[in-house]
């Protein structure tokens, strides 16, 4: 792609994170802990036009390269989403992201009288089911497969 | 089998089922009063956070049939609990002491936590509106000894919704490919997402709001009493109070072998003069979880 198509410019580090399922991209930002008064350098297009998924947003994100936990976050929100890691302007690595078969500590527990919901020493643990996305409480059973993203910790 | 803790019926094969069914029939002239010392020696612990009387009294019961000790946390009001401990703490003491615990908690998923933090076999009785496997066991049993596991037709009655006895029983009832009708007001329907795990598993499943469509076609009626206490709202429990009655009346069009069960305590599903037909079976469903509850305390505590 050459630069004057580009809607946002290139970036020398960090990541880019693509096919994101379109109207989510502020989730995106929360799961990256990017609020107003960041410091980072972030550039945010929405409702752009893909191919693949029909309109997609992006996010980059300048010099940081994303933790595991925070791929697996995004993944719930954007099953599509793909991570590119830049280093001197070159994608060095690119990704789709994949939801894990089990995450813990990342969603709560959307029924308040789960154990997990409590003062107890645990943290929240799921049972992944990827199609469609459902995530099943190991403690409770109960099952959450709509509005994931307002349960994300 | 190698049988650890026991917190939900999805725990466990049909196998496994039937292999502790067939050990408490083994328990059953145990628990009628013929002497057993198979657990002496061996303590129990039982920590109830919410009321009951048939699980707790029956697990006692077995427990001191087989020759064991029963210690117990007595009311939360005298114990470190309104201190503040929490579960997981309590949990980690009271296995020290005991070598199992029963554990009844308030809390959806209290027992499979806790069972992460208990080095003793846990045995769940009964976490919220989740999981009761041993009442299911002991409806199972019940099936087994008073009429037959193997082409069940049978209809399960009342609050489906909020019933958690319900849920582990049709549940397990997917296992013996019984034929399952839903009988319950539109309020209380069994939530969609325990009815696709059971379709999962090629039962046969059918709903109706009506209970006189569905008598005289099965072998087994199990009626749940509607739960005053896991209504949200109270105008929505006056609706749906008293909907079903199980009366003599009705049951003239019945089977003639069919057999009538409770988890008990009832409140007025069951017209008393029904206690005296041949269908009713209730009282000795509440029996015999004391030989279901000694096959899996035997089976936690003899001789690792």
């Amino acid at each position: 792609m050459i630069e004057k198509e580009m809607r946002v410019r290139r970036i020398e580090h960090g990541t880019v994170i693509d096919h994101i399922t379109a109207g989510q991209a502020l989730n995106v930002l929360r799961i990256l802990g990017v609020s107003g008064t960041t410091s980072a350098v972030v550039s945010v297009a929405m409702n752009v036009s893909s191919g693949a998924i029909g309109l997609k947003d992006i996010v980059k994100v300048e010099d940081r390269e994303l933790e595991e936990e925070e791929v697996d976050r995004i993944s719930l929100i954007a099953p599509n989403a793909t991570i590119n890691i830049i280093r001197d302007f070159e994608v060095i690595e690119k990704y789709r992201v994949d939801l894990p078969e089990r995450l813990e500590g990342v969603v709560k527990c959307a029924n308040p009288n789960c154990i997990s919901n409590t003062n107890e020493p645990v943290i929240s643990k799921f049972l992944v089911n990827k199609k469609p996305v459902e995530l099943r409480c190991i403690y409770c059973d109960h099952v959450i497969s709509e509005g994931i993203a307002e349960h994300l910790i | 089998m190698m049988l650890h803790h026991i917190i939900s019926m999805k725990d466990f094969s049909r196998d496994e089922i039937d292999i502790i069914l067939n050990r408490a029939k083994e328990f059953e002239p145990v628990a009628r009063g013929k002497r057993s010392n198979l657990l002496s020696g061996k303590i129990l612990a039982t920590l109830f956070y919410e009321p009951s009387t048939r699980t707790r009294m029956s697990f006692e019961t077995a427990m001191k049939r087989l020759g064991g000790e029963v210690i117990d946390l007595g009311s939360i009001e005298s114990s470190s609990i309104v201190k503040g401990e929490n579960l997981a703490d309590t949990i980690r003491v009271i296995g020290n002491y005991a070598d199992s615990i029963v554990l009844r908690h308030p809390r959806e998923g209290a027992a499979r936590m806790a069972s992460e933090f208990s080095k003793v076999p846990l045995i769940n009785a009964g976490d919220g509106a989740g999981h009761h496997p041993t009442q299911t066991l002991l409806d199972l049993y019940t099936i087994m000894r008073e009429s037959s596991l193997s082409g069940l037709r049978i209809a399960l009655v009342g609050d489906l919704k909020y019933g958690r006895t319900v849920h582990s029983l049709a549940y397990a009832l997917s296992l013996y490919q019984a034929d399952v009708t839903l009988v319950s007001p539109a309020q209380l329907k069994m939530p969609d997402v325990i009815k696709k795990d059971l379709k999962k598993q090629g039962a046969v499943v059918r709903e109706t709001t009506s209970i006189e469509d569905v008598v005289e076609e099965v072998d087994v009626l199990y009626v749940t009493r509607i739960q005053k206490e896991r209504f949200p709202d109270p105008a929505e429990y006056q609706k749906v109070a008293g909907v079903y009655r199980i009366t003599e009346e009705l049951l003239k069009k019945a089977c003639d072998n069919l057999i009538i069960m409770h988890p008990l305590p009832r409140v007025d599903e069951i017209d008393p003069a029904v206690d005296r037909t041949k269908f009713a079976r209730y009282f000795e469903q509440s029996f015999y979880g004391v030989p279901v509850r000694m096959a899996l305390l035997a089976m936690a505590m003899e001789a690792v």
